[in-house]
């Protein structure tokens, strides 16, 4: 039953493989977040499909925007596209990928049982998912996890200045010190 | 309560010796051996006083009253107060407690002055008074407690005390450890005792579901005989330990490690005495189980038969008074085993006092034979400090040297012989005529522990007092200042005058005691019993004349009696051998057990289930280090199966 | 009109790339892609049932995942950097100090 949201999914969706599967696989780093980027982006266009609009940008802005950049940026300062080649564990892939496969049956069978039990998913009216109506939701009934959030990323920011952050430390270099003298 | 305001000051007794060893502990150090005395004596002193006016509100208002000072034990519907109990019986206890004891507590003062020099450190004078006050404080709060309870904390209390002043010079003794031992031993076989008691504390309690004494005996009438009979034989298990009896008295004798004036107050007066004072106090349950009854006269015949034959065989001046306790503790027990409960307790009076007498004079004259000896040794070789000034072979010929000591001693002796006027007849004949009425054979067992009682205090007279004196130290020995003196003289003058208490025909102390005593026999004065008492002593003394007057004792080494008796003599002067019995039966398969335990069932198998355990875990862990592989991407591989199995089993369950 | 199956299914392929690339991948930063990608799978099943049942709540917690998301990246990214500097690696295999 190939209706036109059925295409346009298909379409999408064929594109988030597409590209996941390309992160996975790309010998480069810099190209899997490049692959990676192209993922959420598509992601964000469901978003849109699912009529969620805000989330859909905050999708592009924070995680393809903010989040890959800071990716590839550390991708650059270390140095690190490529890795020699050579697998140290040698059953290591086989069993991951076994596995892997069990879990994607697993899931897959889930899926056919429950198939056909559900409507499929309209559209929902504009208003729904509206960055308004996000807002108004986050700032009335969810405050106090949006505060907590924020301290959280206070928390994070601080956290990782400190671990970067390095010689410059004065209670850093001493602990250097100690690991050196203790070496 | 109201308008008997006198009886609100029992705590006092407690608290006034508390105080006095608070005091001497804190500050103890700063005031002096005359201060830690002065306040020492005055604490027990002033609990006498208190004591006194307690027994003057009893005059007016004989009946039993109950003083509640704290909450103790809640638990769920338990309750339990810290409540001091005031009838004649108890408050008969404080004065003979806090009398006796201060008296004691005096004479101490001068003694333990010698004593603490003696030993080498005056340092403990302070500690010794603490431990004396402390005792005092147990003492009164077994005899006042209101319930089992807290009469099991006091007698707990002064089995510490015991244990603490019989160590009391714990570095010294055979081998270094003679005294150390001595208080583990005592302390050992009091904790068998204990045991005992603490079974029928907890039968009580179980069965009745309170530990008051009002409350156990308003039912114990109902209780189930069988029932009865268990607790108050468990409860005699518990006097045989503390008042040393058949047969648990093994621990008495080597008390006698102690500085004399413990001797004296613990081990004579008062604490052994204990057992008395419980079987009187539990009278109501003992009436209503006549088997146990029984048993606690045969337990305490015996014991006073046994004991008095050991005691003509030993030569330490104190060890025959220790078994002379013994044997006397056996005539209370026996007393109150056959109903005769005011005879028991007249007798625990005015043993307490001649008891008190003799040890206190024995200690004075060791006061006295430890001068001379330092007096002898000054003018002669040091070599001869290794004579022992207890052991009444070395003596002889005191009389002359000593002379009061000499005269409170035959005070002494004689009201323990129980010759006519003096406290120990009135109080022996009423036990005598309670035996006779009661059980013809522990009378029989009775009168002929008595003759024994007067030949082994013959024994001591002749051996200490008369004759040539055996060693240089009797030959210095030299009187005892007056602080020492003083306290023999008014106990002197109690063991001549104790009988008074309760004359036949007037009877005070049994009408005194009947308001608290459950259902008293009256003890009929027996004439012809009396007769025969006294006639009973005056032979003893007259056959302890015959072997050991002077003539017959010249040199040291020789007992005449050893010639009379041969082989008997050497089994009575060896306790028949007891001692060892309880080594042989009970102490040496005990060890064996123990070490069995300790070998092969401990490090064989205990050990070895544990090592086992160790081992297995620790190859266990050896297989499974290998999943540790230290490789991240491993763990979450783990991660996933795990997570893929519990799918698995989701979907297919 | 799209079946929900079909974003469900979206979502299983999405995550079970993710797993994939956390298993076999030795790079760490590919390694932190590959989770960054299993949350996405999460969070397009959040915003699937949010339009499904018509509920904000299920947007509205896409929207927490991704701060925290965010934080997380930032102490990973900087705990990678560190890490880099002691190892001068950052391949995930290096990282077996815990070696038993």
């Amino acid at each position: 039953m190939l209706t036109t949201g059925t295409i346009i999914f298909g379409v999408f969706a064929l594109v988030v493989i597409a590209s996941a599967l390309g992160m996975l696989l790309s010998r480069n780093a810099i190209y899997a977040a490049l692959f990676l980027v192209l993922n959420f982006a598509t992601v964000a266009v469901l978003y849109l499909i699912l009529g969620a609009p805000f989330i859909a940008l905050v999708q592009i802005t924070v995680y393809a925007g903010s989040i890959m950049v800071l990716f590839l940026f550390v991708i650059m300062l270390l140095g690190a596209e490529k890795l020699p080649a050579g697998e140290p564990l040698g059953h290591h892939r086989w069993i991951a990928l076994l596995f892997g496969l069990v879990f994607l049956a697993e899931l897959a069978l889930f899926l056919v049982y429950r198939a056909g039990m559900r409507a499929a998913v309209n559209t929902p009216p504009l208003e729904f998912g509206s960055p308004a109506a996000v807002g108004m939701s986050l700032f009335q009934k969810y405050a106090l996890p949006f505060e907590i959030t924020g301290f959280i990323l206070v928390v994070a920011t601080v956290g990782a200045i400190l671990l970067t952050r390095g010689e410059g430390f004065k209670g850093r270099k001493r602990t250097l010190e100690i690991q050196s003298q203790d070496k | 309560m109201d308008g008997y305001p006198l009886f609100s000051l029992v705590p006092w007794t407690v608290f006034l010796p508390v105080i006095g060893l608070l005091l001497n502990l804190l500050v103890g150090k700063r005031l002096g051996e005359k201060g830690i005395g002065l306040i020492a004596s005055l604490a027990s002193g002033l609990a006498f006083v208190v004591s006194v006016l307690l027994a003057i509100a009893l005059k007016g208002h004989p009946e039993a009253v109950t003083i509640p000072l704290a909450e103790w034990i809640t638990v769920g519907e338990f309750n339990l107060s810290w409540a001091f109990r005031v009838d004649t019986l108890s408050v008969t206890m404080m004065l003979i407690v806090t009398g006796v004891g201060t008296l004691i507590h005096l004479y101490a003062t001068g003694y333990m002055h010698n004593d603490v020099r003696h030993n080498g450190d005056p340092e403990r004078y302070r500690r010794f008074f603490v431990f004396f006050n402390l005792f005092i404080v147990a003492m009164l709060i077994l005899v006042s407690a209101d319930n089992y309870l807290m009469l099991f904390v006091g007698w707990e209390g002064v089995g510490l005390c015991s244990y603490l002043l019989i160590g009391f010079w714990f570095e010294k003794g055979a081998d270094g450890i003679g005294n150390a031992r001595a208080a583990k031993k005592a302390f050992i076989v009091n904790r068998i005792g204990d045991f005992g008691l603490l079974i029928a504390i907890f039968l009580l309690f179980w069965n009745f579901g309170t530990l008051e004494f009002d409350g156990i005996f308003a039912k114990a009438a109902q209780a189930a005989p069988a029932l009865l009979l268990a607790i108050t034989l468990f409860m005699l298990l518990g006097v045989t330990g503390k008042s040393a009896q058949l047969p648990l008295y093994v621990w008495l004798p080597d008390a006698m490690a102690g500085p004399t004036p413990v001797s004296a107050l613990i081990h004579a007066a008062t604490m052994v005495t204990a057992g008395v004072y419980l079987v009187a106090r539990s009278s109501p349950l003992y009436i209503q189980a006549p088997a146990a009854q029984m048993t606690v006269a045969w337990v305490g015949a015996l014991t006073a038969l046994l004991a008095a034959t050991i005691a003509i065989g030993q030569y330490d001046i104190k060890k025959v008074l220790a078994y002379s306790t013994i044997s006397q503790l056996g005539f209370m027990v026996a007393a109150v085993g056959m109903g005769a409960f005011v005879a028991g307790m007249f007798h625990l009076a005015t043993h307490a006092f001649f008891k008190a007498l003799l040890f206190l004079a024995a200690g004075s004259v060791i006061l006295g034979m430890e001068h001379g000896e330092e007096h002898a040794a000054q003018g002669h070789s040091p070599g001869s400090h290794e004579l022992d000034p207890q052991d009444m072979r070395n003596m002889g010929g005191l009389q002359g040297r000593m002379r009061t000591t000499f005269w409170v001693y035959l005070v002494g002796a004689l009201a323990l012989a129980g010759i006519a006027p003096l406290a120990g007849f009135f109080s022996k004949d009423e036990i005598l005529a309670a035996a006779f009425q009661q059980t013809p054979a522990i009378f029989v067992l009775l009168i002929i522990s008595a003759f024994f009682t007067a030949f082994y205090m013959g024994r001591q007279l002749f051996l200490v007092f008369f004759g040539k004196a055996r060693s240089a130290a009797a030959e210095h020995a030299r009187e005892n200042p007056a602080i020492i003196t003083v306290p023999l003289i008014i106990l002197a003058v109690l063991s001549v005058l104790g009988g008074a208490l309760n004359l036949p025909g007037v009877y005070t102390l049994e009408h005194w005691l009947e308001k608290s005593l459950a259902h008293v026999p009256k003890v009929e004065f027996t004439a012809w019993v009396a007769l025969l008492s006294l006639a009973v002593a005056l032979a003893g003394l007259f056959l302890a004349w015959l072997v050991y007057s002077q003539r017959r004792m010249p040199f040291k080494d020789t007992d005449p009696l050893a010639r009379y008796l041969g082989g008997l003599f050497t089994a009575v002067y060896n306790k028949w051998w007891v001692d060892e019995l309880y080594q042989a039966v009970i102490v040496r398969p005990y060890r064996r057990l123990a070490e069995f335990l300790a070998q092969p069932v401990d490090v064989g198998l205990i050990d070895g289930i544990a090592n086992g355990l160790g081992s297995v875990s620790r190859s266990i862990a050896e297989q499974l280090r290998r999943f540790e592989n230290g490789y991240v991407r491993s763990y979450a591989l783990t991660i996933l199966v795990g997570v893929a199995v519990i799918m698995a089993f989701l979907l297919f369950r | 009109m799209i079946p929900i199956e079909y974003f469900v299914g979206l979502s299983i392929i999405m995550f079970v790339s993710g797993i994939t690339g956390v298993l076999l991948r030795r790079n760490a930063l590919v390694v932190f892609m590959s989770l960054e990608l299993m949350f996405n799978a999460a969070n397009l099943l959040f915003v699937t049932f949010a339009a499904y049942y018509q509920l904000l709540a299920g947007q509205l917690f896409v929207f927490f995942v991704m701060t925290v998301a965010a934080a997380e990246v930032a102490v990973g990214l900087a705990l990678m950097v560190e890490i880099f500097k002691t190892k001068k690696s950052i391949d995930i295999d290096q990282m077996n100090s815990m070696k038993g």
